[in-house]
């Protein structure tokens, strides 16, 4: 074991972790920040992704150890100061950009780190960059409704369905 | 998973001195090597992450003309820096997902040689040079069949030397659920002779395919690529037949020919 130390939604935390122990390991039973979920376990469906040093990455194919040092964003710290949701999540909420849940907290993420690198981003290139998050409800379309809706665009051209 | 230590060296001589130790193995992003460990199909007793060595980070252009990047460069910063090589920098933004090509290093990939990875196709198109902690590898001496490279025990990949084509174009038909290449076809055209270099179809791993760059030296036109090549020796799996395999590797060259314009 050895003690690991991050700074996570701007608050510099220590655990212990293995070698082997997961990133989203890490967050969920070290650091009790079980917000970041883990659905497939092998890196395809993107419900643990989380933004290593500005990067959204899926935490769990990054080792703890790896993070040592890193400044880390997860899913608890996407909300206002005050407690109430941020433009993507009330989006998601106005948009019903989710259905059981689940995959939710990688979506937001996928999309923070989106909506940073291209802040309107067409239809297309949103579900492209999507590729690698996965929702077994398959609510896609309004998904890609809510984030167009928090990158201030007009979402009354996107069907819903 | 299996158990081992963790060592981030901050530098080549401590990578490799970290590495000399029995079982050790070094470890790039991780998105291949992960996975593998915790299908329990390696154990090693330590990996030595390589992603905190400065001197192996970035993208660049050398005194000859070649584009260098260095071995644990992300497949997102190869896209977003390698514009002086636009179809190798597209070739990176089209690996996996944008989270993986946050993670994922083009040393990596070249170790681990994937026989559907993306990027064996460009080095080997190419002509590429794997420098490594100890030596130069010239890319047709280095990829040996599937999962097979030269690199020796504890010897790691530190940067990667890419001429740069007068056109290029890589085609990837993609398998959907695991976004590797099905089928990936590289063309590069230099001064002195077409490379067409095919990554997804062969048991034997990437691999050039003669008669095509015999026949596109000649004339570079789509017109030119010659019928699909022997399905004998092709990947045949759930995804495809070796037939089906075998037709792409045509289709695909043709398109990445096309595309050069």
């Amino acid at each position: 074991m050895s003690q690991v130390t991050m700074t996570v939604n701007g608050k510099e935390m220590s655990g212990d972790a293995e070698g082997r122990t997961l990133l989203s390991q890490f967050l969920r039973e070290e650091l009790d920040l079980t917000g970041t979920h883990v659905g497939c376990d092998t890196s395809q469906c993107g419900a643990c992704v989380v933004h290593v040093n500005g990067k959204a990455i899926k935490s769990c194919t990054m080792l703890a150890m790896e993070a040592d040092g890193a400044s880390v964003e997860t899913i608890e710290g996407q909300a206002e100061a005050d407690g109430s949701l941020n433009t993507i999540q009330q989006a998601f909420q106005d948009h019903h950009g989710l259905q059981c849940g689940f995959c939710t907290p990688g979506m937001v993420m996928t999309a923070a780190a989106l909506l940073k690198e291209n802040p309107t981003p067409s239809e297309a290139e949103i579900r492209d960059y999507l590729e690698g998050n996965i929702c077994r409800c398959t609510g896609y379309h309004n998904i890609v409704k809510a984030i167009m809706a928090a990158s201030g665009q007009d979402v009354g051209a996107i069907a819903a369905e | 998973m299996y158990n081992f230590e963790f060592e981030k060296p901050g530098s080549i001589a401590d990578a490799v001195a970290a590495l000399g130790s029995e079982d050790a193995q070094a470890l790039g992003g991780g998105q291949t090597l992960i996975p593998t460990l915790k299908q329990r199909l390696a154990a090693p007793s330590k990996l030595v992450s390589l992603t905190g060595i400065a001197e192996m980070q970035g993208v660049c252009m050398d005194d000859d003309g070649r584009m260098c990047i260095g071995a644990v460069t992300s497949h997102e910063d190869v896209a977003a820096q390698g514009a002086s090589y636009a179809a190798l920098a597209d070739l990176a933004g089209n690996i996996g997902d944008p989270a993986v090509r946050a993670r994922g290093t083009i040393g990596g990939s070249l170790a681990n040689n994937d026989p559907s990875a993306c990027y064996p196709a460009g080095a080997l198109a190419s002509g590429a040079t794997i420098v490594t902690n100890s030596r130069e590898i010239a890319a047709d001496d280095y990829f040996q069949g599937m999962f097979t490279t030269a690199l020796e025990e504890g010897e790691i990949i530190t940067d990667v030397k890419f001429p740069v084509p007068e056109a290029a174009n890589y085609q990837k038909f993609e398998q959907p659920a695991s976004r590797f290449a099905l089928v990936g076809v590289f063309v590069a055209k230099f001064a002195d002779g077409v490379r067409v270099a095919v990554t997804g179809a062969s048991e034997e791993g990437v691999h050039r395919w003669a008669a095509a760059e015999e026949a596109l030296s000649a004339n570079f036109s789509a017109d030119a690529v010659p019928d699909a090549p022997d399905a004998d020796g092709m990947i045949a799996d759930l995804h495809g037949t070796s037939a089906y395999r075998a037709h792409l590797v045509a289709v695909l060259t043709r398109r990445a020919v096309a595309a050069c314009g």
